[in-house]
């Protein structure tokens, strides 16, 4: 017990520290893991109606702040890690802002957003009651190494899962772990239905390993399926059209595709988790309520007119934010890094098709890369009007050429930290750390 | 060999325009055809290897030629008249995937490999075009024998920027493999590692290169950021497909220069 005081006392005093300079959120989650290796089973041993990991490479951030939403808008109290730092630290850090002394978390549920590698790291401290897994795509692979390696991991997640599991059954990546969960795990699925499958190439991977024998699952009635009527409403469909039980019709303020996506998985999931209390009233009025996690489609007003910064960190992901956003012609910049936390391989850009710019042209490329990141869009004749890797002075550039007009800037990960700590000196933006909701 | 009829349809080039797998007619050829062969792009092509294609068919465009791009399917026919292929990296299961196709045309790409056509191979089929690949459990599977390697499977990977010295100037790329790559005895290397691990992180040598063939492990991918290596190849292939030698058109590749000088700056100390 003293030792894991010490260790929310300095996870606390590393926190404090940290956000004071104004960065960094797995920093303090590192102290605390340094001085009390057992802080998390410690810290989670009472809360009492689950554990839930959120794991895939695209959609955990959108996903997670959705599930959590629906969840608290059945009154339940919910810890989560809401800063998109995903790996354990970054649970760690989170967790310290609600602890007490005595280290023990109070809330009924936790939800808890983990990477790949980091949500198996997790479960051999803490085994989760449900995991909800959203797909595989290429995702810095100087990382994962392989798409086959980053599904094995989430089929080894899987199998630590002790309750029940809700997967994509539109990714034969996710589909196919149902055969990996121990017996009396419930497996439940989330998809699309079948009227819009035709837009699965636009946001998944190829599954290539289709000389074997799987056959896809078929969904049931406790199976949530996204019908969309435009580009952000829709509904979840469980059970037989006109039979069944369905959430919606509603509008999220996120748009695309893939929000719908994420908003189906989280109330597949929400409803796994809250059986007969679950409300689709409810479900309906928290989902309409989410704003966009930051850097997803996040909106910084300057000078009267938005500035959109999206986050963008593998072909899939780059790929639905072109789709997404890519339509409506604002004044765009491309900054990208290469450090650890952005995947220093570059090449997955040559895997994004840039055409939707071409003709608006893009007009500042970024970041340490930034040289890379123009010569790619040459590739896809997209006119570039400057090429600046100081993030600061591209961003002031930018600013400065495109005054009065919308705005959007796609970033990878340490660019958008850079960028954000640059704009929140100068306008109102939410702290990373603790997000407004 | 499946039963999905995916596996025939050919994957999307970003960048590259419509139709660029049809042959012009005589009248748009330009200074004459040139027939791109990818091998395996669904399989083999992970690591954004796509892009070193449309590097080649848009470079053979603006030396005034015409390309034609053609995407090689296990189990398809192979095209008639090849002037330059590519080849990239996969994971195991793909590699798998290709392995009896490449078995099948093994004669005609040690015949066009003999014979001098040019050839970029990447990674996993820089691995499949050497004498063998032997797994960490020690079993040999054969490769192709063009060139003089053996790759031996490993626990640990080399992941990593890579900066090289090649004949086409410095070279920089990603490399990102768990084999360790040896040369054979009269093998020539493709390049010098000057930062990175290259074939095995010990002999400072990097790929390999037999007649008009280069194997390598650098993704990147290898060409837009390193220009002059795209142009041997496209001057190699424009010799085949035309009989005459390369005419080429000057490019602006000032900001691929920007691209690589700066990875050279970073990397080499």
């Amino acid at each position: 017990m003293l030792r894991t005081t010490a260790a929310v006392v300095a996870g606390k005093a590393a926190r404090a520290a940290s956000r004071l300079r104004g960065g960094g959120s797995a920093l303090p989650g590192l102290v605390a893991e340094k001085v009390d290796p057992g802080f998390l089973s410690h810290a989670l041993a009472d809360v009492p109606r689950g554990i839930v990991v959120v794991s895939g490479t695209n959609g955990k951030t959108t996903t997670t702040k959705m599930l959590v939403a629906v969840l608290r808008g059945h009154g339940l109290g919910v810890f989560t890690n809401p800063t998109g730092s995903n790996f354990t630290r970054g649970v760690i850090s989170s967790m310290l802002g609600e602890l007490p002394m005595g280290g023990r978390l109070k809330a009924d549920m936790a939800v808890l957003e983990l990477d790949e590698a980091h949500a198996l790291k997790f479960a051999a401290a803490v085994r989760p009651t449900h995991a909800l897994l959203l797909n595989v795509a290429r995702d810095q692979l100087d990382r994962f190494a392989e798409i086959d390696h980053t599904a094995q991991l989430l089929a080894s997640l899987a199998e630590q899962t002790t309750t029940g599991v809700v997967l994509n059954i539109d990714d034969s990546f996710i589909s196919r772990i149902r055969d990996r969960v121990a017996d009396g795990v419930a497996v439940r699925y989330f998809g699309v239905d079948a009227s819009i499958a035709d837009r699965l190439p636009e946001i998944q991977e190829q599954d290539v390993r289709f000389d074997d024998d799987f056959v896809p699952p078929k969904p049931g009635a406790d199976d949530g399926l996204l019908k969309p009527s435009d580009e952000r409403t829709f509904e979840v469909l469980f059970g037989e059209p006109g039979s069944g039980q369905h959430v919606g019709p509603l509008e999220l303020q996120q748009r695309g595709l893939a929000a719908m996506i994420n908003a189906t998985a989280a109330t597949t999931a929400a409803r796994m988790l809250l059986g007969d209390e679950f409300d689709a009233a409810r479900a309906e009025a928290a989902l309409r309520a989410v704003t966009p996690p930051f850097g997803r489609g996040e909106v910084v007003m300057v000078d009267g007119q938005p500035l959109e910064l999206v986050l963008v960190k593998n072909p899939a992901g780059f790929t639905v934010a072109l789709g997404t956003y890519g339509s409506t012609p604002v004044s765009t910049m491309i900054a990208i890094n290469d450090n650890y936390a952005d995947g220093r391989d570059v090449s997955w850009l040559y895997d994004v098709s840039f055409e939707s710019l071409r003709e608006q042209g893009v007009a500042m490329t970024s970041g340490v890369r930034a040289y890379d990141m123009a010569l790619r869009l040459q590739y896809d004749d997209v006119s570039v009007d400057a090429i600046e890797p100081d993030l600061e002075e591209a961003l002031d550039a930018f600013l400065a050429a495109h005054h009065g007009q919308p705005m959007r800037i796609f970033c990878t990960y340490t660019a958008m930290m850079s960028l954000r700590r640059v704009l929140a000196a100068r306008y109102d933006l939410p702290d990373i750390g603790e997000e407004a909701s | 060999m499946s039963n999905l009829p995916l596996q025939d349809v050919d994957v999307h080039i970003p960048g590259e325009p419509e139709g660029s797998a049809r042959v012009p007619s005589a009248d748009r050829a330009g200074k004459g055809v040139i027939n791109l062969v990818h091998l395996y792009p669904r399989e083999m092509s992970i690591y954004g290897d796509l892009g070193n294609t449309r590097c080649l068919a848009a470079r053979i465009r603006r030396h005034g030629y015409s390309p034609v791009v053609h995407q090689h399917h296990p189990g398809a026919q192979f095209p008639a008249e090849p002037h330059l292929l590519v080849g990239g990296g996969g994971q195991d299961s793909g590699q798998v995937r290709v392995e009896a196709d490449l078995e099948h045309i093994g004669d005609r790409l040690r015949e066009l490999a003999e014979g001098g056509t040019p050839m970029l191979m990447i990674c996993g089929m820089y691995q499949l075009f050497g004498n063998a690949f032997i797994t960490v459990e020690g079993q040999r599977l054969p490769g192709l024998g063009i060139l003089d390697v053996t790759t031996q499977g490993n626990a640990k990977r080399m992941i990593g920027p890579v900066v090289l010295d090649t004949e086409f100037g410095e070279v920089v790329g990603y490399e990102n493999h768990s084999g360790s790559t040896t040369l054979g005895a009269g093998q020539a290397p493709f390049g010098t590692v000057r930062a990175g691990f290259g074939n095995n992180g010990s002999d400072r040598t990097e790929g390999a290169r037999m007649n008009n063939v280069v194997g390598s492990y650098l993704h990147g991918p290898i060409l837009p950021a390193n220009p002059a290596l795209a142009d041997a190849l496209i001057a190699l292939a424009a010799e085949k497909a035309t009989g005459r030698p390369f005419e080429p058109v000057s490019q602006d590749d000032a900001v691929a220069d920007q691209a690589r000088m700066r990875q050279v700056r970073r990397l080499v100390k």
